[in-house]
């Protein structure tokens, strides 16, 4: 697969494009230019290192979206085995914005369930940019259920603009199947594994976010807002998304230093699309450190951990009142 | 105050007192937005804001809401010493404290809820009220950490927990924080059932977004006022992302009511009565006079 390359990558493009061509010329060449093509991998190689040691919020965004980025179906095929998945909300409809199903982690069984975007145009708009509607949610709800009743722990995978905004979902009650998530998954009486992906959008992401482990991929996003939507409406210019972004506080290093996460997993150099294999990898060990983490809990001593973290939210002082 | 002015840095701290504007005497007529008829303002209020010609609900104050819920003896406020903190150092065409300088003299509240505990006709009660003027309502730490505190009170207590939100949904300034206030306040209500006490949530105009999708739609019994616009995403945002008209009466409670998401819809002059009858049923008491 080709690597495509966002804006600010373009000298990356452009050394990327020469290595290409020399590869081409050098096929029916008598002259040897290995080389001199090995001296470009380096300097592709450093220069992608070097943009990525750098990156704006604003650019992680752009990474966190990269069309090439793996998806959940991704990873749950590359770190599970055994995947069933497991269709709808029993009321409604099958939501195709948000996958779940019985899978095996290193052979133990466990509930996965996540947002899932498309590839191409036509899978996009199966999967609905990965906006669910309430019957998605009330999915991710059930199966939750599942994993209660039968003791396995529950593993997410985050990666959605946000919930759907449209007429049907607010017909059918987005946000009380959004809210009655938040709800269910504080009183769950199994681990929550949660993992940002990609974009953690808002009341979207939120809604199969909360656990007893929250860790984010290095170049994920994590926002009350998107940076656009923010922009739009403080700025009344969606063009001034990046101040925005910059200021929210979006990225994993910096909701780290705010204790709003617990982990970073790296990726990739040139980030998680670049290698979907080695992105698998360190996050199949990432997983199986934060299950480790939390098996040896009680039920009791588990659910008191994730309560205490939940109300631990939020930054305020106390004053004596005038 | 100290801990605004503590807040600002000099050069944009203001007069003190120059000019509130929530104090302005309000003008002696007013028009109704629903259906145009010129008012009385004493009528009006006499009304509890319900425009005695169309029954339209203008939107209240949160200390309004908690006068006419609650009994006036034995109230005491809870959380009132929780105020807000600038924590991102947030800037857009204003910073946070200066925003949080001007809601805070326009209301003369410290932030968007209000938790009081006392009783409705004798029934003992922990209730919050959600201040619209204050920033959009909008829920960040302060609203977060005030809520929780007013429902560990009532689980103490063993007394009921009732929410009037009216809320534009999280607030953008405190960015991840805020969000993280949808899990913690619903979080919370988990332990009011753990004691089987009721949690009734009550619906104004405007109550969306964040607010809308975390604890709102939870409530044991889920009451709307008359015509609140109630939902997830705003109507705009919607008609951007689906390009139709939306449909007539469109996130209105009466829609609502119709699509099943809410129990009932209260008229604000019954409120209290309904409230009250709710909760001697709920909890095996003698009906209430």
């Amino acid at each position: 697969m080709k690597t495509s390359f966002l804006d600010f990558e373009q000298a990356i493009a452009d050394l990327e494009a020469k290595i290409e061509e020399l590869r081409f010329v050098q096929d029916d060449s008598a002259v040897d230019i290995s080389e001199e093509i090995g001296r470009l991998e380096k300097k592709s190689a450093q220069l992608t290192k070097d943009i990525y040691g750098k990156l704006t919020p604003w650019q992680v965004a752009q990474v966190a979206r990269h069309p090439q980025r793996p998806y959940s179906l991704d990873y749950i095929s590359r770190i599970f085995t055994d995947f069933e998945e497991l269709h709808g909300d029993r009321a409604f409809a099958d939501d195709h914005a948000i996958v779940g199903g019985l899978a095996r982690f290193n052979g133990q069984p466990v509930v996965v369930i996540g947002h899932q975007k498309g590839r191409d145009t036509k899978e996009k708009i199966f999967r609905n940019f990965g906006m669910p509607r309430p019957e998605g949610y009330r999915k991710a709800l059930r199966l939750m259920r599942l994993a209660e009743k039968f003791d396995l722990p529950v593993m997410t995978f985050v990666d959605t603009p946000g919930a759907y905004p449209g007429i049907d979902a607010e017909e059918r009650g987005q946000s009380e199947a959004i809210g009655r998530n938040l709800y269910v998954m504080a009183e769950l009486k199994v681990p929550i594994i949660v993992t940002i992906i990609g974009e953690g959008g808002s009341g979207g992401a939120l809604a199969i976010a909360v656990g007893d482990v929250v860790q984010m991929l290095q170049y994920s996003t994590y926002s009350v807002i998107s940076p656009e939507g923010c922009a739009s409406i403080l700025w009344k210019s969606a063009e001034k998304a990046p101040e925005a972004a910059e200021t929210m506080g979006i990225t994993a290093a910096r909701l780290k230093t705010l204790g709003l996460i617990d982990k970073i997993v790296n990726e990739p150099v040139g980030g998680a699309h670049r290698d979907h294999a080695v992105m698998a990898q360190s996050l199949h060990k990432a997983l199986q450190e934060a299950l480790r983490q939390v098996s040896g809990l009680t039920k009791a001593e588990l659910l008191q951990t994730r309560y205490d973290r939940l109300m631990s939210y939020g930054r305020f002082k106390e004053q004596p009142v005038s | 105050m100290s801990w605004l002015n503590k807040l600002l840095p000099p050069k944009i701290k203001r007069e003190q007192g120059a000019q509130r504007r929530a104090n302005l005497p309000e003008g002696l007529w007013s028009k109704c937005p629903s259906c145009e008829a010129v008012l009385y303002a004493t009528d009006l209020d006499n009304n509890l804001q319900v425009c005695p010609k169309c029954g339209h609900h203008n939107r209240l104050r949160a200390r309004q809401r908690l006068d006419l819920l609650l009994d006036p003896e034995g109230r005491f406020e809870i959380g009132a010493e929780v105020v807000p903190v600038d924590s991102l150092k947030f800037k857009d065409s204003k910073r946070y404290p200066e925003r949080l300088m001007e809601a805070f003299e326009a209301t003369d509240e410290s932030d968007s809820l209000v938790v009081m505990q006392g009783a409705i006709k004798n029934l003992p009660v922990v209730v919050a009220a959600f201040e619209f003027e204050f920033m959009g309502g909008s829920m960040g730490s302060v609203l977060g950490e005030r809520f929780v505190r007013g429902v560990q009170i009532a689980v103490e207590s063993d007394q009921p927990f009732i929410c009037i939100t009216a809320s534009g949904g999280a607030r953008m300034q405190e960015g991840l924080f805020s969000l993280m206030q949808m899990a913690k306040t619903t979080a919370a209500l988990t332990k009011l059932s753990e004691k089987d006490l009721p949690f009734i949530s009550i619906l104004t105009d405007p109550t969306m977004g964040g607010v809308s999708a975390s604890f709102a739609f939870v409530g044991d019994v889920v009451i709307a006022e008359p015509k609140a616009l109630i939902g997830f995403a705003g109507p705009r945002v919607i008609e951007q992302t689906v390009r139709e008209t939306l449909p007539e009466g469109f996130q209105r409670s009466e829609f609502l009511l119709d699509k099943g998401a809410v129990d009932l819809i209260v008229d604000r002059r019954e409120m209290r009565d309904k409230v009250a009858q709710l909760l001697a049923l709920l909890q095996k008491l003698p009906a209430v006079a």
